[in-house]
């Protein structure tokens, strides 16, 4: 399994300028690659297209030699900075966790997930506490690959160590492909095994 | 210390909020407990700790910005005077200056030039900062939502250092900025330190904080669990004294990165004695009892193990 981005171009209309151009990476199963670079270059559109939240303006995105399917379950799961953005304010904690998959028990408890949480709404729970609700739930058995966007950002770095040698783990036992975003370059050194500066391969001259 | 050198002291600073708990059931939730801090003349202090420790709530205490619902008590400090309403109204933006942690900080309606300068600047101080901060001659001209997160952060930085206060309270200042220009900032902090400004610094960028901070302060659930010289963070665990601040630099990337099991205590289900106990390798009966602050080898420490 593969995911791949070839030739990727994109920007939000005509008018205006590029934001990638050009970008192709490959990312092989239960590979753990960082990317790294200024803000501003284009690091989280280029992680919404790979996990099929935007379409490339030309360009594909390939998971296998497939394009991502448009219907059922995608294999390219994304966290999300801001947690607290990204469950519903309204359903309460179990509802959010089990809304695509049911977690089982066992990784809850190594997720450090309390079973007292689920009765909570989510503007009762810490950041790091939700994040790990957002984990668990993009962890589904079809999921290869998980596109992290500066998860642990907001975090103190306890929590952060936490959640990463969890992602770890998990990403070893399933061989689950990881892409990492992140402005630290000690922990993108740390998790991955391959770190890629994407000013170096995003081929636009003019930059904000 | 000499009295006069103290710009900032804070003792035993107690935050609560009046809640509903259940239909009209109101209740209090005490998220600072007996919190006492002093900032110094020409002195950067940096706060670190865990998110939802009450780091932002201790800069907003300070400054009075706190919402009507909570209950401060405690005395807070500035030049020997109590910092009440009436002072902070007459020092705050002149003598004391706050960098906000979101850039929604800003008014949306103005343009940011004015924003800047305020009553008491001029229009050539203001672009001597922003020339500074590398924000272009065109950005005075522009409305808050044309800045990126990176700009807004500078702007908010520049403003608050326009006044050269004598005490900056600033509440996560370089996320959003890339390491230059977030090491141009603490050295600018750094700079204003020499000539006799006092910095609190709120960040969760430890290794920033080090290159520049004089001492750094740990929180941990709503209270300073350790206060002590950088030097001593940065030659690693063996120099702390709190289980806590030990846990916090192994879990550094660069360091072992190792985790530390469990979570904060909530706020309305806090144990008695030792907050950091349920977590501690060292716990015994001694932890359940209150743990006063105490100073081990020059650094204060809340913690009866300590050594």
């Amino acid at each position: 399994m593969q995911l791949k981005a070839e030739n990727v171009c994109f920007r939000y209309n005509e008018k205006t300028p590029w934001i990638l151009k050009d970008v192709s990476l490959t990312i092989e199963e239960g590979e753990r690659v960082a990317i790294v670079g200024p803000s501003g270059y284009g690091k989280s559109t280029l992680a919404r297209l790979l996990a099929g939240y935007k379409r490339p303006s030309s360009g594909s995105i390939l998971l296998d030699e497939k394009h991502l399917p448009m219907q059922g379950y995608n294999p390219v799961q994304m966290i999300y900075q801001h947690p607290e953005l990204a469950v519903n304010p309204r359903w309460k904690m179990g509802q959010i966790l089990n809304e695509a998959w049911h977690p089982d028990r066992e990784l809850l408890i190594e997720m450090g997930i309390e079973e007292s949480w689920m009765t909570r709404w989510p503007q009762e729970l810490s950041g790091g506490e939700l994040q790990r609700f957002c984990i668990a739930r993009a962890l589904g058995p079809e999921t290869k690959y998980l596109i992290c966007d500066e998860i642990t950002t907001m975090l103190d770095v306890i929590t952060q160590a936490q959640i990463w040698n969890l992602l770890l783990d998990v990403s070893k036992k399933r061989k689950l492909g990881l892409l990492v975003i992140t402005h630290n370059i000690a922990l993108a050194n740390k998790v991955c095994t391959r770190v890629i500066d994407l000013p170096k391969i995003n081929r636009i001259d003019r930059i904000k | 210390m000499k009295e006069s050198q103290c710009i900032l002291s804070v003792e035993d600073l107690v935050v609560a909020f009046n809640m509903y708990e259940k239909g009209f059931k109101k209740k209090d939730l005490e998220v600072i407990h007996k919190l006492s801090l002093e900032v110094n003349r020409g002195e950067i202090i940096a706060v670190v700790g865990s998110s939802g420790s009450g780091k932002s709530l201790l800069a907003h205490a300070v400054l009075n910005l706190l919402p009507k619902n909570a209950k401060v008590s405690g005395n807070i400090s500035y030049k020997g005077k109590t910092l009440d309403a009436k002072v902070c109204d007459k020092i705050l933006g002149r003598e004391i200056a706050f960098i906000p942690q979101s850039v929604d900080y800003l008014d949306p309606l103005m343009k940011v030039e004015k924003q800047v300068r305020g009553i008491f600047s001029t229009k050539e101080r203001v672009h001597q900062f922003f020339n500074r901060y590398g924000l272009g001659e065109d950005t005075g001209q522009k409305y808050p939502f044309q800045l990126s997160g990176g700009m807004a952060r500078r702007v908010l930085i520049s403003s608050a250092v326009i006044q050269n206060p004598e005490l900056i309270i600033a509440d996560e200042p370089t996320p959003g900025l890339n390491i230059e220009m977030a090491m141009e900032t603490l050295n600018h902090f750094r700079e204003l330190a020499d000539a006799g400004t006092a910095v609190l610094m709120i960040t969760h960028d430890i290794d920033l904080a080090l290159q520049v901070a004089d001492r750094i302060a740990v929180f941990y659930a709503g209270t300073i669990v350790e206060s002590a010289p950088t030097a001593d963070f940065l030659a690693g665990k063996e120099a702390l004294r709190h289980p806590y601040s030990k846990a916090f630099i192994e879990a550094l990337p660069q360091n072992e990165f190792k985790p530390l099991a469990g979570t904060q205590p909530y706020a309305g289900n806090l144990p008695t004695g030792c907050l950091f106990a349920d977590r501690c390798a060292h716990r015994s009966e001694n932890c359940i009892k209150d743990v006063a602050m105490r100073t081990v080898r020059g650094g204060d420490v809340r913690c009866t193990h300590a050594t």
